[in-house]
């Protein structure tokens, strides 16, 4: 347990690289996500580039680990962090959003190799993951499944009937990641629908809870390495994270949910990134 | 004296998905009713009771598709085609995971319950959604392969089941073919192109109207989707005359999937509807009920009359 300081280094130089590289994807785009594509780049690449098993050369193997971006607009970033997998070229990033893409607005099993379900629609992922990690057990595979929620994925009622269902059924190799950026599209959590205490309210459905940094490698890292330790509860890790993070003008601004992004805030962005 | 239809599907579930590990069944809390019970009891470790939460089991039941399981699941169909309808759109439909939509008590099966209970809209919304594929029962031995098609056949599916008891239509040893309709009589004036509990009563009022000197084709389109367009295209042309009779709306069910080919088809013979006016039924014992609403064997008869008196 524990990443190395060299390891974290090397990281935390990669989350520079990918939040730049989207950047400059969502400016040629011209369409897209940047707010949540910024606050889950720490969560995406400890997954993985430390945790999770998987491999671009077989991108279908069974018994691989699963992971489920239920709050599918950050594709940008999952995208970024599978080509840097190996899954697709880098390259294809400037495809984004366009026609006969691979990378479609949100992320689609049909489309892109190393996406474990499609998303978008709001709510519905953490049911389906559930539904994954109790056919991976069937299977006796011993993978485990990654759900990373949104804000908006807490507004969702069926998140809370998934929330029932994966404590009744002992998922203990479902994890789930909340992304808590505490912005949403219309503005502040806190002013669009209170979440309250997210952690209370999953520890009352008798999930084990992990609150950490969300933008701290080494925190995340070692969160998912308790989450992985099999105690009978599905986990979650209750991520804290800035929607927006690195770029001073986006932080905390729900007006970044979906904004096109514009030229002179394209070379603010790229200069606060420490890019050219 | 038959088997309602719930019975012949809990029995299937047992018989076709008992030696194979990677059906599972899904229930949302009415599996007494829905008979999955009957799997629950042969194969405990692959039931999955969700309690009264259809969206959430429709898309756990794209998760245990998506790592190789067959996912049946199960709750009254007027339940799983509202609040299973955004699973079945982004997974099944759009993602084409491998899930089965078994939709208990359709129609107006569940009578005494009310129109909050009936389902008369969902063979209109599932055919819709690209890549669904949409079935209807229309007796215990096509139940019995219904099912067995489901594990068989890769890709998402809507059956729709019914609560009750329908006449026999089939004989034991019958072979079904997907995307092929039956004939179940044949006959020269009239073609009447049924469903589920109508494959029956269209083959009732056949007799009938033959004793009028009216010779009635009837079909057991079980298959909405994929739709038999060639047997419909032919039978139109050789009855010169075409009904369609569903425990469904008369809006966008088995009588809009029939018109369309038949549209398409520049078949340009009278057709005529058999199926609930764009209305909501009400409580009350089931016969009377299909018996007020003209979805009764006197109501194709009388439907069939009028769409031949329209023939040149």
């Amino acid at each position: 347990m524990g990443l190395t300081a060299e390891r974290k280094a090397c990281l935390e130089k990669l989350c520079g690289k990918f939040r730049r590289d989207v950047i400059d994807t969502l400016y040629g785009s011209q369409t897209g996500h940047p707010g949540g594509s910024l606050s889950v780049c720490e969560i995406l690449t400890a997954l993985y580039f430390e945790k999770v098993r998987v491999d671009p050369a077989e991108p279908q193997k069974p018994d691989r680990d699963r992971v489920v971006l239920c709050k599918g607009h950050a594709a940008p970033m999952l995208y970024r962090v599978l080509a840097e997998k190996g899954f697709f070229p880098a390259e294809e990033m400037k495809t984004l959003r366009r026609l006969n893409t691979r990378l479609q607005g949100h992320p689609s099993i049909k489309h892109t190799p190393g996406v474990d379900l499609s998303t978008g629609p709001l709510g519905a992922g953490l049911s389906a993951a559930l539904g994954m990690a109790l056919g991976l057990r069937l299977s006796n595979t011993g993978a485990r499944v990654y759900a990373i929620l949104g804000d908006g994925d807490i507004n969702e009622g069926m998140v809370w009937e998934a929330g029932m269902s994966a404590v009744k059924f002992k998922a203990d190799n479902l994890i789930a990641i909340y992304d808590w950026n505490k912005v949403q599209l219309d503005g502040k959590c806190d002013d669009i629908m209170p979440l309250g205490d997210v952690n209370a309210k999953f520890a009352a459905f008798g999930w084990r809870c992990l609150p950490c940094d969300g933008h701290d490698v080494g925190a995340l890292c070692d969160a998912i390495d308790k989450a992985c330790e099999p105690d009978g509860r599905p986990s979650v890790i209750i991520a804290d994270t800035v929607k927006g993070k690195g770029v001073s003008f986006m932080e905390g601004k729900n007006t970044w949910h979906g904004k096109a992004i514009g030229e002179a805030d394209y070379k603010q962005a790229v200069a606060e990134l420490g890019g050219e | 004296m038959a088997k309602a239809i719930r019975e012949a599907y809990g029995e299937a579930l047992v018989k076709y998905g008992r030696d194979n590990p990677d059906v599972v069944v899904l229930e949302a809390d009415l599996s007494g009713s829905t008979r999955s019970a009957l799997f629950q009891a042969a194969c405990p470790e692959r039931f999955f009771n969700v309690g009264v939460a259809e969206a959430n089991m429709a898309a756990m039941a794209a998760g245990f598709a998506s790592v190789g399981k067959i996912p049946f699941i199960n709750t009254f169909a007027t339940f799983m085609i509202t609040l299973g309808l955004l699973p079945a759109r982004v997974y099944g439909s759009y993602s084409g995971l491998n899930v089965k939509y078994m939709g208990a008590y359709s129609g107006l099966s569940d009578s005494y319950d009310g129109p909050s209970h009936h389902t008369v809209e969902d063979i209109a919304l599932m055919r819709a959604l690209p890549n669904f594929r949409v079935y209807v029962a229309s007796d215990e031995l096509n139940t019995d392969w219904l099912v067995k098609h489901a594990i068989e056949s890769k890709g998402p599916m809507y059956i729709r089941l019914s609560r009750d008891v329908f006449p026999s239509v089939y004989e034991p040893g019958t072979k079904f073919e997907d995307g092929k309709g039956k004939v179940i009589r044949d006959g020269k004036d009239v073609t009447i192109a049924a469903c589920g509990i109508m494959v029956g009563f269209a083959l009732e009022a056949a007799k009938i109207l033959a004793s009028e000197g009216i010779d009635a084709r009837v079909l057991d389109i079980f298959s909405i989707k994929p739709l038999d367009a060639e047997l419909l295209l032919e039978s139109a042309r050789s009855t010169g005359a075409v009904v369609t009779a569903e425990e469904h709306s008369v809006m966008g069910g088995l009588g809009g999937a029939v018109s369309e080919v038949l549209a398409l088809g520049h078949a340009g013979v009278p057709v005529g509807f058999v199926g609930l006016a764009d209305c909501h039924a009400e409580c009350g014992a089931y016969k009377e009920l299909l018996s007020k609403y003209q979805l009764d064997v006197p109501a194709i008869a009388a439907k069939v009359r009028e769409t031949v008196a329209k023939k040149r």
